[in-house]
């Protein structure tokens, strides 16, 4: 079989060099990391790649770190939403909340952030967390390396920025400087693909709200209105946020559920998706506020 | 493509490996233990349940490929010396096992979660064995056996 060549193999480069070239020779072979979207797709004859290139071989891929002086947490490719879990739910404690809602043990093992983002379902659950966070992609094809603002990131439903010859090597995150949630509607606890979900980040440091939307629209959404709303309210009490005040959460809630614009389909109607988001809008925040206020008063 | 790996301690070298075979049909077909079940191809019922690397995974959504090197382990890796593993012999003893086709994907899957945490409380194993689907027991007699083998454990000397 080898005289099909390597195209119909598993190319498995061990260095990333190694990897952006490939990519580029063998442009039919198909990317994988943890194959849960991808062998989806093959089992099913939905996708038919002339050969596979694995980035789990890639040596140091499955790493992550801190940089810019511990501001920002570079996640590898193929870092798995159980290391995000069990690693990284100090510095971004809202992806490692999205992450426990992922699939079941087996996904999560196995699933990473840049195979969520690779894939770009309006409904990937990190999505919202790297919106409110101001993620960065770093990518890379043989026309060089670059970074790709999360905001810039999804063009359409399963279409994102990523070039046919590029591949994502990590996701830059700023380390969590307040409080942030992570909070997702479906018909079950597990293995549940989001009826629609929320993210916020209080970044007390940078005195900005950020926020996210998932699967309310044909990309993840920011809820522009409640984030300027909310800093605002925040501008003198960032130190002090005090006690949780109702009415500010209902108006920052029914400020993200205006800024959806959801669908009707199998998983849920469009009218329930906004209703939804106007819950999780005003959870997130009551949730948050009362962590920075305990946070404030330790 | 040849693949080299070991399954359940024993090196293999299989030529001829279509390059999108999953690891389940891999070790269904090539490697000839049907141990492993295939019930859905989409990571939902967790009855292709093996261990790569001590790692908990479906093998549908792993390809075959990109197991090069590693260690895997199934169901029939689990006893040895012809005795069922303490796992394995809970499911019988609890009655946790029906018509028996999602139970290799469940005792890999438990076996996974109690050499994580030897003494699960009930949320912990449902949320553990959340990947893994069973028709038949209506999973109370799983989680009986679950407890039983930690409880088991926990005794032994
Ligand atoms: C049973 C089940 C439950 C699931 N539940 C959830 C859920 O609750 N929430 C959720 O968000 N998702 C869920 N998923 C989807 C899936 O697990 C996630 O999207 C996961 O993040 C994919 O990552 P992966 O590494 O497995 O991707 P892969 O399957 O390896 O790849 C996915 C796509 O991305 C491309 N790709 C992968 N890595 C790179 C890279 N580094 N550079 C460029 N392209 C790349 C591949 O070519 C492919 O097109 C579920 C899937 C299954 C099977
Ligand atoms: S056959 Fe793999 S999860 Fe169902
Ligand atoms: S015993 Fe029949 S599916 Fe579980």
């Amino acid at each position: 079989m080898d005289n099909l060549g390597r195209d119909s193999a598993v190319l498995r480069p061990s260095s990333w060099r190694g990897a952006v070239l490939l990519r580029s020779e063998y442009p039919d072979a198909s990317p994988i990391c943890g194959g849960t979207d991808l062998m989806v797709d093959i089992n099913f004859a939905r996708a038919r790649p002339s050969g596979l290139l694995d980035l789990t071989s890639v040596q140091g891929i499955d790493s992550w770190e801190l940089t810019d002086g511990g501001r920002t947490v570079r996640i590898g490719a193929g870092v798995s939403f159980t290391t995000i879990i069990e690693k990284l739910s100090g510095v971004c404690p809202a992806l490692a909340q999205a992450a426990r809602t992922v699939g079941s043990p087996q996904i999560r093992n196995r699933g990473t952030v840049a195979g969520n983002l690779a894939t770009a379902s309006p409904a990937g659950d990190s999505h919202p967390v790297l919106m409110a966070c101001w993620a960065r992609v770093e990518v890379e094809s043989v026309r060089g390396p670059r970074l790709i603002d999360i905001d810039d990131f999804f063009v359409g439903p399963k279409r994102s920025a990523l070039a046919p010859d590029e591949l994502i090597r990590a996701v830059l995150i700023p380390a969590a400087t307040g409080a942030q949630q992570f909070a997702k509607v479906g018909p079950r606890n597990a293995m549940v693909i989001a009826t629609t979900s929320f993210a916020l980040n209080l970044d007390v440091a940078g005195r900005r709200v950020g926020t996210g939307i998932g699967s309310a629209g044909p990309t993840p959404l920011r809820a522009r209105a409640a984030e300027q709303m909310l800093e605002e309210a925040m501008a003198d009490r960032w130190d002090e946020p005090g006690t949780v005040d109702e009415s500010l959460a209902r108006r920052f809630g029914a400020l993200v559920a205006e800024a959806a614009s959801p669908i009707d389909d199998v998983r849920g109607s469009a009218e329930y998706r906004r209703h939804a988001l106007a819950v999780l809008g005003r959870r997130c925040l009551t949730w948050a506020l009362a962590d920075l206020s305990r946070e404030a008063a330790a | 493509m040849r693949v080299n790996v070991t399954v359940n301690g024993v090196a293999h070298s299989v030529d001829h490996v279509w390059a999108l075979e999953s690891l389940l049909d891999f070790l269904r077909e090539r490697v000839g233990l049907r141990g492993t079940k295939n019930a859905c191809e989409q990571g939902e019922c967790g009855s292709c349940s093996v261990h790569v690397d001590g790692v908990l995974v479906c093998s549908c959504l792993v390809a075959a490929g990109q197991v090069e090197g590693c260690s895997v382990v199934t169901v029939e890796g689990l006893a040895s010396d012809g005795e069922l593993h303490p796992v394995q012999r809970a499911f019988v003893d609890a009655g946790a096992v029906q018509c028996g086709f999602c139970t290799p994907g469940m005792i890999v899957a438990a076996h996974s979660l109690l050499s994580g945490n030897p003494d699960p409380d009930d949320l912990t194993v449902r949320e553990e064995l959340s990947g893994n689907l069973c028709r038949c027991t209506g999973y109370q007699k799983i989680l009986d056996a679950v407890h039983l083998a930690a409880e088991r454990a926990g005794a032994a000397p």
